[in-house]
């Protein structure tokens, strides 16, 4: 295999430069052809990257003449770690403009006049932006970088493929650039968390069966006999959302040059799909791929063993089987068969053990070593970040329940909820992950500063509590009042009564998501002074620490 | 002890611990999504509901297009302030040809499922200008621009054989005349509208923006709104044949 002449190009290098012809040149009849300015723009956005990367390929090809780069070097894995590199920087950038889109949104409720009356900067359009930007861009490039990491290190060997996980990585990029700006421009299937219109989904399902191969690939070539359990996680994370993305988008454009599409199911089976999928986006994007990164980096950080290798495999199979019951819990009292939304709430209920085990998984792998705590802020974000998840979970199944949900449904409450999860949970984890991937991955001793690691620390949890906080007074303070009498028998307030009381708890939200915007801005330049300026670690040092669970 | 052991046919086998994973993420959306499919219960029997017309399903694709599901949920719980707020609550068989469903999440503003004939066109018109200037404290977006779009009528013809495709009970009369229809509909008096008339006769014909020269986007979402909620005849409908 590892002749050192040049060769031919590869079977890999070779379909995958055909395919993207292929491409480029759909693109470009669809592009000619659509009289909809949206699709031109998107099918000319395809060609592009599609011709980019066929002249990128031959580009390398012929400046390196199809040499096969070492799967190892001296005994060691060489692992593959510049898409892990694009992901982790293409993170803190989505992230932050993510959080932004966020805060003007929010700014927005508070003051509507910020709508400006245009269409492409209605409050309609921009929350997908903002919801698609933090779930799909930073999340996602987060999940996907880290997996790429995490695969490699836990199975000690580099992935397969020379295009292949450029192709992953570059390719999901390009989807989120697709959805948004289709967002903004009026493109949008009008299903909450599925909101790409059709081409954009076919485009993420072909880059999604890439990642599966490229994670399974990888699994296959380990030289480690076991599969570490954080690669359980986001194996469940990558199958699940494959299946959920393909069924709940499941739809027949207008016609091949028109954005249009009109969504298979309908009405109440629609519902209970569409909330199958959104509730496991939840439960497998944001929480299992999630928890496979606490499965690897706490570990890591703190120095220590897995706690219980018996609860991870116990909070595995029922996190992942309960979950995805979970959904109709989001449907009480609609037009959805009671039986449904019933077991919805049940199976919520029961699945609020699960989501401990894991919690008490990760904060228990820190016994012995609390110490820590106190002097490494990086690891005091993890843990709080496993504090939010607990205390979501609980808040969640509390909320499935159906006299709860009769109050809380179609609330602000809700918008806390999934924020303390999102914020705390994802957010923190995820920034806990960047702290340690980014020194890591550039070779360097230490962050820049851990000062500023403890600057955005507080600065955000003081955003997340004001977040958190005023939506519990305001949610639970509108469903209150719409259900309101008066002493006559008449409903006490009029909708418009409600709206106006909500004013001050939206500027407090607003506030609230301006500190977590400006500690996410500290953590995007600590960062980028880490890779520019950080002082490198000396040749060979790898983190050390055992990842091996504790009997 | 012999048990855990067990567990490593998963850890050192991709292939079975994939395989583990499928079957046991497919159990829950099994049974609760395919009998939906098969439970003659789920969809109530009701008389009176039609497909959208070509206008009003432009005009739901307006409102899917600008994000109002966002702020606005169309389903009416059956609780009691609620049914004294909205009206009667919503049945699955309202939203049956509905694809996809816009029941929503959250009520920023108020639930329009029954929001048909509640207002006059004009102040829709207004409202949607300018919320503030009938709702002081309102925080909606305003949407001057719909008043000012013509309303694209290239893909409607394609839209509504979709819609049929999927299990919109359209005849072909109405697919095939659907370009012609979507006109007709927001122009009283024209030849489009006499048209239209036969083929929709349970539908209103009128400028529904107050300007019949040319049909707008507004036109498409007024003529939707308007529609919303009215079409079941709640007058014959019998709620304890179809309790579930």
């Amino acid at each position: 295999m590892a002749k050192s002449n040049a060769k031919l190009i590869s079977l890999e290098e070779g379909g995958f430069a055909l395919f993207l012809v292929l491409l480029a040149f759909v693109c470009l009849i669809v592009a000619g052809k659509t009289f909809d300015q949206v699709m031109a723009f998107h099918a000319g956005i395809g060609a592009l990257f599609a011709a980019a990367s066929v002249f990128l390929i031959f580009k390398n090809y012929f400046d390196d003449g199809g040499e096969v780069i070492p799967a190892e070097i001296d005994g060691k894995p060489n692992y593959n770690f510049g898409p892990v590199k694009f992901g982790s920087i293409a993170a803190m950038f989505w992230g932050v403009a993510g959080f932004l889109v966020g805060l003007i949104i929010a700014m927005q409720l508070a003051w509507p006049a910020l709508n400006f009356d245009l269409p492409w900067t209605n409050f309609g359009r921009l929350r997908p932006l903002h919801t698609s930007a933090v779930i799909f861009a930073f999340g996602g490039n987060v999940l996907l970088a880290s997996s790429m990491y995490v695969v490699q290190r836990t199975c000690r060997v580099r992935m397969p493929g020379k295009i292949l996980p450029w192709f992953v990585i570059l390719g999901y990029n390009i989807f989120i650039v697709i959805a948004g700006t289709g967002y903004l421009l009026g493109a949008t299937q009008g299903k909450e968390y599925a909101e790409p219109e059709w081409y954009a989904d076919l485009w993420l399902t072909i880059v999604w069966v890439m990642y599966l191969l490229l994670f399974l690939g990888t699994l296959w070539k380990r030289k480690e006999p076991h599969i570490y359990v954080a690669n359980w996680f986001y194996l469940a994370f990558i199958v699940t959302i494959a299946l959920l993305h393909v069924i709940n988008n499941l739809t027949i454009p207008v016609s091949m040059f028109s954005t249009k599409s009109y969504i298979v199911w309908s009405g109440v089976q629609d519902a209970m799909v569409q909330w199958w999928y959104g509730h496991n986006a939840v439960g497998f994007f944001l929480t299992a791929g999630f928890l496979a990164i606490m499965y690897y980096f706490i570990p890591k950080r703190v120095n220590r063993p897995v706690y219980s290798y018996r609860l991870s495999i116990v909070h595995f199979w029922a996190l992942i089987f309960l979950y995805i019951w979970a959904g109709p819990h989001h449907l009480h009292y609609t037009a959805l068969p009671q039986w449904a939304s019933t077991l919805g709430a049940t199976f919520s209920i029961i699945l609020w053990m699960p989501s401990w085990g894991g919690m008490i998984n990760g904060l228990m792998t820190l016994s012995g070593a609390w110490d820590k705590l106190r002097t490494d802020p990086v690891l005091r974000m993890m843990v709080v970040s496993l504090a939010f998840y607990g205390m979501s979970t609980f808040e969640g199944p509390l909320m499935s329940l159906r006299s709860v949900n009769s109050l809380s449904h179609y609330t602000d409450w809700t918008i806390g909820h999934v924020h303390s999860g999102a914020l705390g949970w994802v957010g923190y984890i995820s920034f806990g992950a960047l702290y340690c991937l980014i020194p890591w991955l550039w070779n360097k001793k230490q962050l820049y500063s851990l000062k500023l690691v403890n600057w955005h620390f507080w600065l955000s949890t003081l955003g997340i509590v004001l977040y958190i906080t005023s939506m519990w007074v305001s949610g639970i303070m509108q469903g209150l009042m719409w259900r309101a009498y008066d002493a006559l028998g008449f409903l006490e307030y009029s909708f418009a009564e409600t709206v106006e009381a909500m004013h001050p708890f939206y500027v407090i939200r607003a506030l609230g998501g301006a500190l977590f915007v400006l500690g996410a801005l500290i953590m995007a330049y600590n960062l980028w002074m880490t890779i520019r300026h950080g002082e490198a670690e000396e040749a060979d040092a790898t983190p050390v620490g055992s990842l091996a669970p504790a009997e | 002890m012999s048990l855990w052991n067990k567990h490593q046919i998963f850890e050192k086998n991709s292939f079975i611990l994939l395989i583990g994973i499928v079957v046991v993420i497919a159990i829950g959306g099994l049974v609760e999504i395919a009998p939906l499919f098969y439970l003659k219960s789920t969809i109530e029997k009701t008389e009176g509901m039609r497909p959208y017309t070509p206008l009003e399903l432009a005009g739901r694709d307006i409102y899917i297009r600008e994000g109002c599901y966002l702020c606005h949920s169309q389903m009416v719980r059956p609780l009691r302030d609620e049914m004294e707020r909205y009206g009667h609550f919503s049945l699955a068989a309202e939203s049956m040809y509905d694809h996809p469903f816009q029941w929503g999440s959250k009520r920023t503003g108020p639930d329009l499922a029954r929001v048909g004939g509640k207002y006059s066109d004009e102040w829709h018109v207004e409202h949607l200008v300018n919320p503030r200037s009938l709702v002081p404290v309102s925080i909606m977006p305003g949407y001057p621009f719909l008043a000012e779009n013509r309303l694209n009528t290239r893909d409607i013809q394609s839209a509504l054989s979709v819609n049929s495709i999927v299990g919109v009970p359209y005849t072909e009369d109405q697919i095939e005349n659907a370009s012609s229809d979507i006109l007709g509909q927001a122009m009283p008096d024209t030849e489009a509208s006499d048209g239209f008339e036969e083929r929709w006769p349970s539908a209103t014909i009128r400028s529904f923006d107050g300007n019949p020269k040319i049909v707008t986007e507004m036109d498409a979402l007024v003529a939707y709104l308007q529609v919303l909620g009215t079409m079941v005849d709640f007058s014959i409908y019998d709620d304890k044949a179809n309790s579930r």
